[in-house]
């Protein structure tokens, strides 16, 4: 498994690893996102910030399918996304999410919730699943609830869950969907701890989030958006201490 | 987790008290002010009244094995025409020497039905099982293989009663998820079938739906070809109660939220697998008390194939009272139906209130 993996990195190292060329998305006749180019490269950590509204969410949605994109293209690691099922079901499994509202199973143990894409969409045997399960349970720090429901524990402890989930799938790129928009604020930082030790090991990262100083100490590049467009984009340095545009301006004016 | 160790300093105390035992109780709750004291009152004095006379009537006065003519000169109830006439009332028309067939496929039946109630049994084994149970009632009832063959018109009492609403709800509890995931479908063919389906059954009575397989659809058939009446008649129980199922399914699909698909969809999940291990298990456990009740309908509603001629345990009672030597004691024969149903009824309502508790999760 790691061998394919890593001839596959050196073969594809210079390729982006998720490419979007002039994408636009309708919403019945409201026009949501505008000629979106993005280029990531592996291992690159990008944030993604922006008024409500602005279609953030929506772009990232786009690149898993579980929103459709109506002009241009989405490449994911070498795979277009088109409407073929089997393109979106291979994409899916390169690409892990990690949603607002945690969406763990709650008819399942956490064990349960880790385990079940693997066995089902990998075909991993049981056992093998379960000691991955635990492996990255052991890593959000939260192996000892495994027999727990979700409904049992805190809103941090079911997000980091939510992460360990997505990656007992193995993804080669991870989305964060305003991960800690619906925790209570004493939680937002073990779940921050969370994704900057997974940015440390070089995880691809798209993060659609608030919190600025996550952009600043981990993002390689801060973009930001506004009616369906990416207005500006940077490195986090320039991003904060020098934005260009006005609505960047205005926008960091009022959430910093 | 750790702030009750942390606060050592808080004190906790216990709520205060209200109310001191029983007759803390009687007053607070029966005789806290004048009118309810009348009510109490009044209540336990109409109690009196009905309460004696009537054990009186099944317990004192009563008689429990007799014959018939024993019974004419008592004031109180003659259950003996349950135990004299038992034979009839749970089997009917089957040949009277053959009626350990029927027992022994029921007690079958029961030992299968209290088998799967255990949870811990749901496994791979349980379909196995039950097709060899239903083989060897099928074999029983019918005979064939060295016993004697006992056509379906002769099937009666008790045994028909509880095959059709078993087979009844096995048969149209998977039929209505499907139907409620047609209905939401997005291919707009499987979707208009099953909306007219549902909509079609549901504007029907059941009463009709047995005349129609009953009378109507021989004529259907080319000539020479028939298919058994009680077969018909559950076909018909299993359509019918299947629309009703559909649409309770298809509230508990409507209370899963978006992002329950989207994880699953996002994990990679094709449609099947996330409909069977995510959408569903949490969809038809929020419905469990409406089908409970849509189930517990369908098995009183099979008291209605008598329209259609078929002897169910209602039907073979009846019959039992128009026997001129039992004719009059039709307060015990139908308190002693009204039983026999609420053993089942009550069963099965507190079946699903173990599993719904049993399957909660938290939250």
């Amino acid at each position: 498994m790691t061998d394919t993996t890593a001839q596959k990195t050196d073969a594809t190292i210079d390729q982006p690893i998720i490419e979007l060329i002039g994408m636009h998305k309708w919403y019945g006749d409201f026009h949501v996102l505008s000629d979106i180019n993005l280029k990531v490269a592996r291992r690159e950590r990008i944030v993604i910030c922006g008024p409500s509204g602005s279609g953030k969410s929506t772009m990232i949605r786009c690149i898993n399918r579980l929103e459709e994109h109506q002009r241009g293209r989405i490449i994911v690691d070498g795979i277009e996304l088109t409407n073929d099922i089997k393109n979106i079901e291979k994409v899916r499994t390169e690409v892990g999410m990690v949603f607002q509202h945690f969406n763990l199973f709650p008819h399942l143990t956490i064990l349960e919730n880790l385990t079940l894409g693997p066995i089902w969409v990998r075909k991993e045997p049981k056992k093998e699943a379960e000691e991955t399960a635990m492996m990255f349970l052991e890593k959000v720090k939260i192996a000892e609830q495994a027999k727990k429901y979700p409904g049992q524990l805190s809103g941090g402890q079911q997000q980091r869950v939510a992460i360990a989930r997505s990656l007992c799938m193995r993804p080669n790129v991870m989305l964060f969907d305003e991960p800690t928009s619906a925790l209570d604020p004493e939680m937002v930082k073990e779940v921050l701890d969370v994704m900057i030790d997974l940015a440390d090991e070089g995880m691809t990262m798209l993060v659609v989030t608030h919190e600025m100083g996550f952009a600043k100490s981990v993002a390689d590049r801060v973009m930001f958006m506004d009616e369906g467009q990416i207005v500006e984009e940077n490195t986090p340095h320039e991003f904060f201490d020098n934005p260009q545009n006005e609505r960047t301006k205005l926008f960091l004016s009022q959430i910093l | 987790m750790t702030d009750k160790n942390a606060s050592t300093s808080r004190k906790y105390l216990k709520p205060p008290v209200t109310e001191v035992g029983v007759l803390g109780w009687l007053r607070e709750n029966l005789f806290n002010n004048w009118f309810n004291s009348l009510l109490t009152i009044l209540t336990i004095y109409s109690l009196f009244l009905v309460i004696p006379p009537l054990i009186k009537w099944a317990f004192v006065d009563s008689l429990w094995f007799s014959d018939a003519a024993a019974c004419r000169d008592i004031d109180g109830a003659c259950w003996s025409i349950i135990p004299a006439n038992a034979r009839f009332i749970f089997f009917g028309f089957f040949p009277e020497d053959q009626q350990w067939r029927p027992l022994t496929a029921m007690i079958l039946l029961l030992a299968l039905v209290l088998y799967s109630q255990n949870r811990r049994s749901w496994n791979k084994l349980l379909f196995p099982i039950w097709t060899a149970g239903l083989f060897v009632m099928g074999w029983l009832m019918h005979g064939g293989l060295g016993l004697p063959v006992v056509e379906t018109a002769k099937w009666s009492g008790l045994p028909l009663t509880l095959m059709l609403s078993l087979f009844g709800m096995v048969g149209a509890y998977p039929l209505g998820v499907l139907l409620a995931l047609g209905r939401q479908s997005r291919l707009p063919a499987i979707k208009s079938l099953c909306v007219v389906y549902i909509e079609l059954i549901r504007g029907v009575p059941l009463i009709s739906m047995l005349f129609m397989s009953s009378i109507m659809f021989p004529l259907f058939l080319p000539e020479g070809i028939t298919i058994d009446k009680v077969l018909r008649a559950q076909v018909a129980i299993i359509i019918f109660t299947a629309a009703y199922i559909a649409e309770v399914v298809r509230g508990g699909l409507q209370a899963i939220t978006k992002g329950q698909y989207e994880a699953a969809d996002s994990l990679g999940l094709n449609y099947g697998q996330a409909m069977r291990l995510i959408i569903l298990p949490q969809a038809l456990k929020i419905v469990i008390p409406p089908t409970v009740g849509i189930l517990i309908s369908a098995f009183k509603d099979t008291s209605l194939v008598v329209i259609i001629a078929l002897y169910d345990v209602l039907k073979t009672t009846k019959v039992t009272l128009s026997n001129p030597k039992w004719m009059g004691y039709s307060s015990e024969a139908y308190l002693f139906l009204a039983v026999l149903y609420f053993i089942f009824c009550y069963a099965m309502s507190n079946y699903s209130r173990k599993l719904e508790k049993a399957l909660h999760t938290g939250r």
